[in-house]
């Protein structure tokens, strides 16, 4: 058997479990651990495909950056555990089934009508090396780069502003250089 | 025997020496550090077991496998038995990507001494593998269900999310110099131009002091503050996963001055490397030897950062500072055509 095949039924494996444990588990500091195995399973999954760029990216971005302040934050709030059992919401059951079924005709659409879809992506194997990537972004891509980089900023200085204007309340005398 | 069962064994062979080196070079650490300590504060230090107190680190290691392992009643006990390892893997798996020298001839093959030297996002490895070190410690904070381990555990969340943003920056010098994100490429590019430290200075600073900080090694050390918060996100473990803990630390210090002399230092270069190449690693552990001299150095000389001190410093000082560096590399490479 191919080791690529091999390798990748252990890791679906992992990451449908990964995936479960966080939905199932009652406790959010160990769906967050639950999630952030899953963002790893990912990105092994990418280095099958061909790209290491995206694999190490997804592993120091949603694995490492962004999943730590989940945690702090969780942690901050001391909101571990879902206080009183299970949350009602009425209409979330029906929404649910509703939703999930409509995934599931859609997967079936993809899946069965237009297998394209699945012939092109194999073919990207040269696809993925930080010099490829690079190149692409900074010719074919520029614009929506430069765009992006804009918002982000943009998203950086609003949080510096709304955390300034909290700290200096009328009537305190508080020192600039916080 | 096929060629890619050859390889895998290969692998596993090499991924054991390191990981054998790397603990023993944790043990070896701690003597180092506490001779070298108590030179500097006109001490002794450990002598009485072994030749030279030699085998302190043997009997150190003896002591606590014996100690009893207590965990708290309140714990979340699976989160307290996952924390110590996953402290401990981070700092082993970085050693896989750091060359330890070019290829050598070894039963009927040719071996490339160093796990994966040419990885082309190496650079992009060792960053996940740092972003990831830091669950270890927040999850020991907080599974130990302690005022002080919690305190400790958020504390060293925030400085080692602040630091490994100057970290991450300076990391893109040495990789515009090299034109590559290989490591084993960032050592040739030092043996065509100079040590990276020399046209990179104010990088090489800026990237040492955001590993103190990452390996939460003295100045940096509030995680463990002992004045404050006992002993930090430790404060509940003993035994063998307070080892771990310990382990975690020196080996984080061992791998990423590995690191540091890679990218700096010339990592496994020297003279004749070229003509014997079995004294790539000697030179690679001579280079760590230094860097963790400096680092025993600066404990022993600065006091502890005040926390808001800290996180000013990194957010304030050594980030801007890091970009600087960036355009100050960017604009060296372009004036001196290199």
């Amino acid at each position: 058997m191919d080791a690529n095949l091999i390798v990748f039924i252990i890791m679906a494996v992992v990451a449908v479990g990964s995936a479960l444990g966080m939905l199932l588990n009652r406790n959010a500091v160990y769906s967050a651990l639950f999630l952030i195995l899953n963002f790893a399973t990912m990105a092994v999954f990418y280095i099958i495909l061909g790209g290491p760029f995206i694999a190490m990216t997804q592993v120091t971005v949603y694995a490492g950056a962004i999943m730590v302040l989940f945690l702090f934050v969780i942690m901050l709030l001391g909101a571990e555990e879902l206080a009183g059992g299970r949350v009602k919401i009425d209409w979330q059951k029906p929404a649910a089934v509703v939703l999930g079924l409509l995934l599931m005709a859609e997967l079936f659409v993809v899946v069965f009508f237009r297998e394209t879809v699945f012939g092109e992506a194999a073919e990207l194997t040269e696809f993925g090396t930080p010099q490829q990537i690079g190149l692409t972004l900074f010719n074919d891509y520029l614009l929506p780069f430069e765009i992006t980089a804009f918002l982000l900023l943009a998203a950086m200085i609003g949080a510096i502003v709304i955390a300034r204007r909290v700290r200096q309340k009328p009537g305190k005398q508080e020192t600039e250089e916080r | 025997m096929s060629e890619t069962t050859g390889m895998i064994l290969e692998w596993s062979i090499k991924a054991a020496v390191v990981t054998v080196i790397c603990l023993i070079g944790f043990a070896y650490t701690t003597y180092y550090e506490r001779r070298f300590l108590a030179r500097i504060q006109v001490r002794i230090g450990p002598n009485r077991a072994g030749p030279w107190g030699l085998l302190q680190p043997v009997a150190d290691g003896v002591k606590l496998i014996f100690k009893e392992e207590l965990i708290p009643q309140k714990a979340y006990k699976f989160a307290f038995m996952l924390a110590p390892i996953l402290t401990m893997m981070p700092a082993i798996i970085v050693m896989g990507v750091v060359p330890w020298g070019t290829e050598v001839q070894m039963f009927g093959r040719t071996v490339e001494l160093g796990i994966s030297n040419d990885l082309n996002v190496g650079i992009l490895y060792i960053l996940s593998v740092t972003s990831i070190a830091v669950y270890g410690i927040v999850l020991a904070g907080w599974s130990s269900n302690n005022k002080y381990a919690m305190l400790g555990g958020l504390r060293s969340t925030a400085q080692m999310i602040s630091y490994e943003l100057a970290l991450g920056l300076s990391f893109l010098p040495p990789i515009m110099l090299a034109g590559s994100m290989s490591l084993a490429d960032i050592v040739r590019g030092q043996q065509d131009l100079a040590w990276y430290f020399i046209p990179l200075l104010p990088t090489a600073i800026v990237f040492f002091i955001a590993v103190l900080a990452e390996v939460n090694r003295s100045p940096f050390d509030m995680p463990e503050a002992e004045q404050e918060l006992v002993a930090g996100y430790h404060t509940e473990y003993s035994g063998m996963k307070f080892a771990l803990f310990f382990m975690g630390e020196y080996v984080k210090m061992f791998s990423m001055s590995a690191v540091f002399s890679t990218l700096f230092l010339g990592g496994f270069a020297g003279p004749w490397v070229d003509q014997l190449p079995w004294l790539g690693p000697i030179y690679l552990l001579l280079k760590i030897i230094f860097c963790l001299g400096l680092m025993i150095w600066i404990r022993a000389t600065l006091p502890r950062f005040r926390y808001d001190r800290l996180m000013g410093f990194g957010w304030k000082v050594l980030l801007p500072f890091a970009l600087i560096n960036i355009v100050l590399t960017a604009l060296i490479i372009t004036l001196f055509g290199l």
